[in-house]
């Protein structure tokens, strides 16, 4: 007999006690675990929302204004397309997607449209492209970094074609904006003559109610060939983290780039950062509320069952049990609950916000593997705490004092 | 001389209050000696025994055994002394629930670092010599009173204590049973281990060689012996 087979016996022997102990610890992981998981769900849910917000950082020409640029005013300079590339392999963190325009104003039938040039495979990248009506009509959002709010690229408009499309985007096919579409008299399908070079029209865009309504959008490299300015590019739409642009993200790129004006879009950014705060904060409430609570029940259990085998302790140390026998034979049981019940709670937690959380948030939940390491944390270290504390007692005072005060 | 106490004073704090439970009690037994410490209920009999085994600091005075000062060694020095030197029998068996009765007799052998194999050899063997090897993988519930305080003997001669504290040891037990307890006792002794217990039972406390009374706290008469008998008043 030693001290691991007294540990396992009083365990297993007292079976009621045990699954006692386990569901309370459990059953508090549990809770943490979910509510933390629907939270964060909640938070992921509201982060894609504010995607439809649309690019946040703005690099323009020099003599370029926000004005010209919501205008598509070309007049106002150019910028070299290596640029893109120079941001790419800065190093500069937080930009989570680029994308560079050539836009131009085009006479068809009569009438002005612009027509804007994009990078498909850039914008695939984000894999959210635009979207209409509020609904995103063509394919799946990818999931946005969790450190900070990322948004998908926007191409300046409000209108997304599916992934598909975008994929399959050729040099001789275009994008047309609702009213330009209706205009020209075009649907999906139908050729359209620009500069004596037939292109297909590969779908019509929602309407947006913006610029985009009455534009073109084709390759890049296209209309660049068509404009005759190869490798020449008049704005970069940035897709940044709003907390690394509140953490100086423009001036490194200002820095990078000496002859560009960097810009952010004041009021997305303002409201990106002021909702993720807002979420931030209603989650740590959350969080601490609900530690509080299980973490209360879990501690409250443990030092009962140390007080409750007081007599015990004293028949131990009666019979020349030293503290480090005391203090071992409750820490590895408080080690073994807090671990079962940490993954036991982890596991119940997660199936239960995936499953319950739909229904009660309206929102689909996914697993959250990092919050393992915080139920393992939780349970086992406030199991091995509330044990601590009557366990050194217990352990530093004469047999005949445990007995009877611990 | 074995055991030696010297002024010793316990209080304890009830209500705000310090109560005495020994006062300046001063008390010498010799190796081999048959102690019983009588006295009415409140005394400080158990507190005595407790402090003369190393459980229970005073808040003055000294207690020596062989020659060690108990209170000057640390807690867990003080734990290992109990457990090399010194056996326990308490009044209410003070079983572990969970663990049979071999296992029970185990338990100061573990607490000693004794081997699996020679902690099952001497619990059998003890266990055969209480009589009760035929319940050893009892558990303490399935046990009667008798038997369980049998464990209980059998667990504090696992490790061989030269001096054996008995806090009321047939207290719990019906007169036969209580009988054949104290006659464990007596063989105990007659093997050359010293004993102190702390009895209510004038049959018990006429088995020891020496026997003291306590009142409030105090020694208040001594030397009475088997052949004279202490002389219970009413309490």
């Amino acid at each position: 007999m030693n001290l691991l087979f007294t540990i396992r016996k009083e365990m297993f022997e007292r079976k009621q006690q045990l699954l006692t102990s386990f569901l309370t610890i459990l059953l508090g992981i549990t809770a943490i675990v979910s509510i933390n998981t629907i939270t964060h769900s909640s938070q992921t849910a509201v982060k894609q929302e504010l995607e439809r917000l649309g690019a946040n950082v703005l690099i323009l020409p020099r003599d370029a204004t926000v004005q010209s640029y919501y205008a598509a005013d070309l007049e106002s300079g150019e910028l070299p397309e290596s640029y893109v590339n120079q941001l790419s392999n800065s190093g500069i963190h937080g930009m989570d997607n680029l994308s560079p325009k050539l836009s131009a104003s085009m006479n068809i039938q009569g009438q002005s449209f612009i027509l804007t040039g994009i990078l498909p495979k850039n914008e695939m990248r984000s894999k959210v492209f635009w979207q209409g009506g509020g609904t995103n009509l063509f394919g799946a959002t990818e999931q946005p970094s969790q450190e900070c709010l990322t948004v998908d690229l926007p191409l300046g408009g409000s209108a997304k074609p599916k992934q598909r499309i975008i994929d399959d985007l050729e040099k001789d096919q275009v994008f047309i904006g609702n009213e330009a579409a209706s205009i020209l008299n075009l649907s999906q399908g139908s050729t359209l003559e620009l500069k004596g070079q037939t292109f297909t029209v590969a779908s019509v865009l929602p309407s947006s109610g913006t610029v985009d309504d009455t534009r073109i959008f084709a390759h890049l490299h296209k209309v660049q060939e068509l404009l005759n300015k190869p490798g020449t590019i008049n704005v970069i739409e940035v897709v940044g983290c709003c907390q690394k642009i509140f953490e100086g993200l423009v001036p490194k790129i200002n820095a990078l780039l000496p002859l560009a004006k960097v810009m952010t879009i004041g009021h997305v950014v303002k409201t990106q950062i002021r909702t993720n705060q807002m979420m931030e904060k209603t989650s740590w409430a959350f969080i601490s509320l609900i530690i509080l609570v299980g973490g209360s029940g879990i501690a409250n259990y443990m030092y009962s069952n140390v007080n409750e085998r007081k007599k015990e302790i004293g028949t131990l140390m009666a019979l020349g049990a030293g503290s480090g026998f005391i203090l071992k034979l409750f820490f590895i049981k408080a080690l073994f609950l807090g671990l079962a019940g940490g993954v036991g709670g982890y596991i119940t937690g997660t199936a239960l916000a995936v499953f319950l959380g739909p229904y009660i948030a309206n929102i689909p939940v996914t697993p959250l593997p990092s919050l393992m390491g915080l139920a393992l944390l939780i349970s086992v270290g406030i199991a091995l705490l509330a044990t601590f504390l009557p366990a050194r007692r217990a352990a530093k005072v004469d047999p005949c004092i445990a007995f009877k005060e611990i | 001389m074995i055991l030696s106490m010297i002024d010793a004073t316990v209080e304890y704090r009830l209500n705000n209050q310090s109560v005495k439970a020994l006062d300046d009690v001063t008390l010498a037994m010799e190796s081999g000696e048959f102690l019983a410490v009588v006295g009415p209920s409140g005394s400080g009999k158990s507190t005595l025994l407790q402090a003369l085994g190393g459980m229970l600091s005073p808040i003055s005075g000294e207690v020596f055994i062989d020659g060690t000062s108990l209170y000057d060694l640390s807690c867990d020095k003080r734990a290992e002394f109990r457990r090399l030197r010194l056996g326990f029998v308490f009044q209410t068996f003070n079983l572990i629930g969970y663990l049979t009765a071999q296992q029970n007799v185990q338990v100061p052998m573990m607490l000693n670092g004794d081997s699996t194999d020679d902690q099952l050899k001497r619990s059998e063997y003890l266990l055969e010599k209480v009589g009760l090897a035929d319940r050893m993988l009892h558990k303490p519930a399935e046990l009667s009173s008798g038997q369980q305080q049998r464990v209980a003997l059998a667990r504090t001669l696992a490790n061989d204590p030269h001096i054996i504290f008995a806090d009321e040891p047939t207290g719990a037990l019906d007169p036969e049973t209580g009988l054949q307890v104290m006659s464990f006792l007596n063989d105990l002794n007659q093997e050359g281990r010293t004993i102190v217990m702390v009895t209510h039972d004038p049959k018990a406390a006429a088995m020891a060689s020496r026997c003291i009374r306590l009142v409030n706290g105090k020694i208040e008469s001594l030397n009475q012996t088997q052949a004279n008998p202490v002389k219970f008043p009413a309490e």
